[in-house]
């Protein structure tokens, strides 16, 4: 059996979601995290304090504002760099997508956890996540398809 | 008290109405917050857009919720516990853009704690059962412990 707890920086899981149901969402999975040395990262300061965890705090960036977004891809690859995860892990949205890509570039293995709200189609993230990360998740059994993967779900 | 819940996205008359008329007739303690844009209940006490904090405050001392089939509705009812009625929101009436509120029920169907309305009748029905619903249980959900544990062994696999 793998030793998991040796505290080799090779083995740090960096594990990203913004505020609200991608929070908790990840919160959900957390137990499968906790093998692990693992970062946690959002985008609220003091969110990751109610669930007794430390985060780092990233900018919260969406498709409308230029300025967020260039600043989250910023704060991300700042972070990727201090952290040097060899996995990185995101239940989305745009700040977990833009750390697994900085991830990615740095060598970490991805995964993208799509949202359990999305049960018709795959969010735009998530389909551009699909195009780099090593592991793309749906929640929805129907909407497995190709490299697009089906786990379960945190329902 | 009754908590009902439709998000606050998007109004939902059916769901409103359909309550309201129970409250007109029973003497249940409702609560519910309603969205903007949408009818208004005579016979229960309201409010368009609740604080977060007070959601979850109103949530906690809920004995029952009532809600749209929302992902998140499912996971804080899951979370405090809370027996849940939700009552779909249908594409073709106007009540959201797509039916995968309708997908969403077909997949928590026969949950513990989880129960399915699809009409004023049967949601009708669920508050006379009251304090026998069931709330929903402390065991982890098939879906749930799979992908955890899958997710476990990727990693293991992987880093």
């Amino acid at each position: 059996m793998k030793n998991h707890s040796a505290k080799n920086k090779n083995q740090v899981v960096l594990a990203v979601a913004s505020k609200g149901g991608h929070w908790e969402q990840l919160m959900i999975l957390r137990p499968a995290l906790e093998s692990f040395q693992t970062v946690y990262a959002n985008t609220m300061p003091g969110l990751a304090e109610k669930n007794g965890l430390f985060a780092h705090s990233l900018p919260d960036a969406n498709r409308n504002s230029l300025f967020g977004i260039a600043n989250c891809v910023w704060e991300s690859m700042v972070m990727v760099r201090n952290v040097r995860p060899s996995l990185v892990i995101s239940t989305g949205a745009l700040p977990g997508l833009l750390t697994l890509a900085f991830g990615k570039i740095f060598g970490a293995k991805t995964v993208w956890i799509d949202s359990v709200a999305n049960s018709e189609k795959l969010s735009l993230s998530g389909k551009v996540a699909g195009t780099f990360v090593d592991l793309q998740l749906t929640q929805w059994e129907h909407l497995a398809k190709g490299q697009t993967k089906y786990l379960g779900n945190v329902l | 008290m009754i908590f009902l819940t439709v998000g606050t996205q998007l109004p939902f008359d059916r769901l409103i109405s359909a309550v309201d008329d129970i409250a007109s007739t029973l003497s249940f303690d409702i609560f519910g917050q309603i969205g903007v844009g949408g009818i208004k209940p005579k016979n229960f006490q309201y409010s368009e857009n609740l604080h977060p904090s007070e959601f979850d405050q109103k949530f906690r001392s809920a004995n029952l919720i009532v809600a749209h089939a929302g992902i998140g509705t499912i996971l804080t009812a899951k979370k405090y516990r809370k027996p849940l009625i939700l009552f779909p929101r249908i594409a073709r009436l106007g009540e959201h853009r797509n039916d995968h509120q309708a997908a969403t029920c077909d997949q928590v169907t026969g949950t513990t704690g989880i129960y399915i309305a699809t009409d004023a009748n049967s949601l009708k029905a669920y508050f006379h059962e009251g304090k026998n619903l069931l709330p929903p249980s402390m065991e982890q959900s098939r879906p749930r412990s799979e992908i955890i544990n899958n997710l476990r062994s990727y990693i293991a696999g992987n880093i």
